[in-house]
C-alpha cells in the first residue's frame, strides 16, 4: 500500500533539490528576461543585420527541444574545448531558452506602443535610449506581463530535465529517492506538488511585482 | 525678426506631392492659425517645422537654426519648439507631475527640486494645480490636454506648435483648453495652430493661413481674412465650417 512516511528520511534530499530548482529559476528568470528585453529591442528597433541575427536565434531555440539544447551545451561544447559544469550548462541553457521565448513576447509589447509616445518624447528632446527606458518599457511590459509570467513558469517547470545532466534539482531528488526506497508513486506525487507550489508561488510573486510596477492602472 | 521661416518647402510622400512650395514667415509673439480641409497638408506642414516629418526641397529655420529631420537636430530643436498633439500623448505610467518633470530632468539636466518647482508652476498656469500626483487616465480629455500643454511649457519653448489639439475633445471641454491658449497668447507666446476652431482663430489669432492642395492659398490678418475672403476656395471652406 501507499506509504508516504517512507519519504521522511529523505526530507533533506527533497529540500536540497527544491533549493537548487529555486536558485536556478531565480537566476535564469532574471537573466532570461534581460536577454529577452535586449533582443526584443534589437528585433524591434535595430538595423537589418542585427534584426536578422536575433530572429535566427529566436527561431533556432523555439524550434528545437530544450533537452537537445541542454545536451548540446553540456555534452557537445566540450568537443570544441568549452567544458562546463552541470550548473553552468544549466544556467546558460535556461537563460538562452527563456531569452528566446521572452524576446517574442516582449517584442509584442514594444510594437504595441503608439507612435505618438515616441513623437511626444522626441519633441521633448529625449533621445532613443531615454525614450525606450523611461517612456516605452513600462507600458510595453504591462501589456505582456501575464504572458511573460507564464513563460517564466514554463521554463521553471522545464528545468526538470536538468536532472539528466546530474544537476541535483527537485526531479533529481525524486529520482534518487524512488530508486532507493522504491516508493515511486509517493515520491513523484510529492515532487509534483512541490512543482505546483513553486509555480503558484511564482505567479504570486510576479503578481506582487506587477501590482507595484504597474500601479498606474489601479491608482484612484 | 522672424522666428519661424519657411522658404519654398516641398514635401513628397512617394509620388504624392504634399507641400508645393510653402513660404511662411512667423514672427515672435505671433499667433498663426493654419486652416484648410483635411488632406490640404496643414498637419504635415506643422510637423515639418519641428522635424517630425522630413521635407525634400526648400528650407525651414527656427530661431535662425536650420531644421532637418536628423534625430540629433530634432532634439536640439526641441529646446526651442514645443509641440502638442491631438491625442495628448501623455505618458500613461507617469503621474501628471512626473510627465512634466521628465524632460526637464533628463534632457535639460535640472535637479529634481527645480523640475518640481517648474512642473507645479506650469500646472497652476493651466489650472490643474491639484492634479500633480494623478495619473493621466484619471483625467478628462480636456485636463489631459492641459497637462500636455504644461509639459511642453516646462521646456520653455520659443514657439508652441498645436496640431488639432481640441479635435479629440468633447465639445464642452474645448473651452478650457482654448482659454489656456488664449492666456499664453496674451503672455506673448508664439503659437502656430492647425485648428478647426474658427472663432478662436478670428478672436485670438493674429493671422490665418489657408492651405489648399498643398499650397498657401490665402493668408492674412485673421479678422479680415475670415470675414472677407478673396478666393473662392476659402469662401467655400468658411461656408462649410461655420
Amino acid at each position: 500500500m501507499l506509504n508516504f512516511s517512507d519519504l521522511l528520511p529523505y526530507t533533506d534530499v527533497f529540500l536540497g533539490g527544491l533549493a537548487t530548482t529555486l536558485q536556478l529559476t531565480l537566476l535564469t528568470t532574471v537573466l532570461g528576461v534581460i536577454v529577452g528585453t535586449l533582443c526584443a529591442s534589437i528585433r524591434q528597433y535595430g538595423n537589418k543585420p542585427s534584426q536578422r541575427a536575433v530572429a535566427a536565434y529566436v527561431e533556432l531555440i523555439r524550434n528545437t527541444p530544450f533537452i537537445v539544447q541542454l545536451f548540446f551545451i553540456f555534452f557537445g561544447l566540450p568537443s570544441i574545448g568549452l567544458l562546463l559544469t552541470p550548473w553552468q550548462a544549466s544556467v546558460i541553457a535556461l537563460t538562452i531558452n527563456l531569452g528566446a521565448y521572452s524576446t517574442e513576447i516582449i517584442r509584442a509589447g514594444l510594437s504595441n506602443i503608439p507612435k505618438g509616445q515616441w513623437e511626444a518624447a522626441k519633441v521633448l528632446g529625449m533621445n532613443f535610449r531615454q525614450t525606450l527606458v523611461r517612456v516605452v518599457f513600462t507600458p510595453a511590459f504591462e501589456k505582456i506581463y501575464p504572458a511573460l509570467t507564464s513563460q517564466c513558469i514554463i521554463v521553471m517547470l522545464g528545468s526538470a530535465v536538468l536532472s539528466q545532466i546530474s544537476v541535483q534539482d527537485l526531479t533529481y531528488a525524486a529520482n534518487l529517492v524512488q530508486s532507493r526506497n522504491f516508493r515511486a508513486f509517493e515520491s513523484y506525487v510529492v515532487t509534483a506538488l512541490m512543482y505546483l507550489g513553486l509555480a503558484m508561488l511564482m505567479r504570486y510573486i510576479f503578481g506582487l511585482i506587477g501590482k507595484r510596477v504597474f500601479a498606474f492602472r489601479e491608482a484612484s | 525678426m522672424s522666428l519661424v521661416k519657411l522658404d519654398q518647402v516641398h514635401k513628397y510622400y512617394g509620388d504624392f506631392h504634399v507641400l508645393k512650395g510653402i513660404d511662411l514667415d512667423i514672427k515672435a509673439g505671433e499667433v498663426v492659425s493654419i486652416i484648410g480641409k483635411s488632406g490640404s497638408g496643414k498637419s504635415t506642414l506643422l510637423r515639418c517645422i519641428n522635424g517630425l516629418e522630413e521635407y525634400q526641397q526648400g528650407g525651414i529655420s527656427v530661431d535662425d537654426k536650420e531644421v532637418t529631420s536628423e534625430d540629433i537636430q530634432v532634439r536640439r530643436l526641441a529646446l526651442s519648439v514645443g509641440m502638442i498633439f491631438q491625442n495628448f500623448n501623455l505618458f500613461p505610467h507617469l503621474t501628471v507631475g512626473e510627465n512634466i518633470m521628465l524632460a526637464p530632468t533628463i534632457v535639460l539636466k535640472k535637479s529634481k527640486a527645480e523640475a518640481q518647482t517648474i512642473a507645479k508652476a506650469m500646472l497652476e498656469k493651466v489650472g490643474l494645480g491639484d492634479k500633480f500626483g494623478s495619473y493621466p487616465e484619471k483625467l478628462s480629455g480636456g485636463q489631459q490636454q492641459r497637462v500636455a500643454i504644461a509639459r511642453a511649457l516646462a521646456m520653455n519653448p520659443k514657439v508652441l506648435l498645436c496640431d488639432e489639439i481640441t479635435s479629440a475633445l468633447d465639445p464642452e471641454l474645448v473651452g478650457d483648453v482654448l482659454k489656456v491658449l488664449e492666456q499664453l497668447a496674451k503672455e506673448g507666446m508664439t503659437l502656430v495652430l492647425v485648428t478647426h476652431e474658427m472663432n478662436f482663430a478670428r478672436d485670438v489669432g493674429d493671422r490665418v493661413v489657408f492651405m489648399h492642395q498643398g499650397k498657401v492659398w490665402e493668408e492674412g490678418n485673421s479678422k479680415k481674412l475670415l470675414s472677407d475672403p478673396e478666393t473662392e476656395e476659402l469662401k467655400q471652406f468658411i461656408g462649410a465650417v461655420l
